[in-house]
């Protein structure tokens, strides 16, 4: 069901989501996406970097975040842009369990052409970890 | 050391097109968890409009990320790679990247700054098609932490 300009109005909260990520998630996803830097899936080179554990690529935790987006409006084509900062690591412990993401959104702005911007609020352990994520979408 | 000023506005050359699989995208979603039909379902994809499966919305990423390799690894920039992190990350879409499509990167370095101490650098990819129609924006900034200097 395709998401209406006239139907959102500011403030409108998108549903939110929980995002789990394992160690074999980033595995999954640097083969996916081929950004084998090993701060994503070797704790010793972590640590030894300073890191608190492995970390989730950033651009995965973007990839979760605008799913709030997309499963909402439906046609993920429909996103005209998405930016994020990225400001704090995810950190995700070998504990079988993971970390989990989780995001919510809120249209920010009408915009003109029937397009809407979205203000996205990312955590994990109760810590922000994206900044001024933001997408702008065209609904129907 | 900071990055040498003279880089802002270096245009390197378009890179050997990327020709996106269907595979491809289908591996990517899985990866991040995204069951969209559009992205592995063609009649899925054609009821949206659009000719065939399309890719997430980071998925530009993959391709322009490898294109900013000719700015990261430029030995006359100098950028320490080891001490550099993903600051922020944009883009701004034409139409979404889908599957046949070959993809040419034109990178840029748009900025480079120095804020204290650290070394931040803005690179730009336009990603075209084969027939030259934009398909996608992606500016990403990196950041070049400082040396420590307590020595490590």
């Amino acid at each position: 069901m395709a998401i209406s300009f006239d139907e959102v109005e500011v403030g409108t909260e998108l549903p939110a989501q929980s995002f789990p990520v394992t160690r074999a998630t980033l595995v999954q996803y640097a083969g996916a996406s081929g950004d084998f830097n090993p701060i994503h899936w070797n704790e010793k080179f972590a640590l030894e970097v300073g890191l608190p554990d492995v970390i989730a690529h950033g651009m995965f935790t973007m990839a979760e975040a605008v799913r709030v987006v997309t499963d909402w409006v439906g046609d993920p084509g429909a996103v005209v842009e998405y930016g994020v900062r990225f400001t704090r690591p995810v950190p995700v412990p070998n504990d079988g369990v993971g970390a989990v993401i989780e995001v919510t959104g809120k249209v920010a702005a009408l915009l003109e052409d029937r397009k809407v911007r979205v203000d996205l609020v990312a955590t994990s352990g109760g810590q922000k970890v994206l900044g001024m994520s933001r997408a702008v979408v065209r609904l129907g | 050391m900071a990055l040498d000023p003279s880089f802002i506005g270096r245009t390197y050359p378009p890179t050997e097109p990327y020709e996106v699989g269907r595979e491809k995208i289908r591996e990517f979603a899985v990866a991040v968890g995204d069951a969209n039909p559009a992205y592995t379902d063609r009649e899925a994809a054609k009821a949206l409009g659009y000719p065939d499966v399309i890719a997430p919305p980071t998925f530009p990423f993959v391709i322009t990320y490898g294109a900013a390799a000719q700015v990261v690894n430029d030995p006359d920039l100098g950028l320490d790679y080891s001490r550099v992190v993903h600051g922020d990350q944009k883009f701004a879409y034409t139409r979404p990247v889908r599957a046949g499509d070959r993809l040419a990167v034109t990178v840029s370095i748009d900025a480079i700054k120095s804020l204290a101490g650290n070394d931040v650098l803005t690179v730009r990819g336009e990603v075209h098609d084969e027939t030259g129609e934009h398909v996608v924006t992606a500016v990403m900034t990196l950041v070049a932490r400082a040396a420590d200097e307590a020595g490590e």
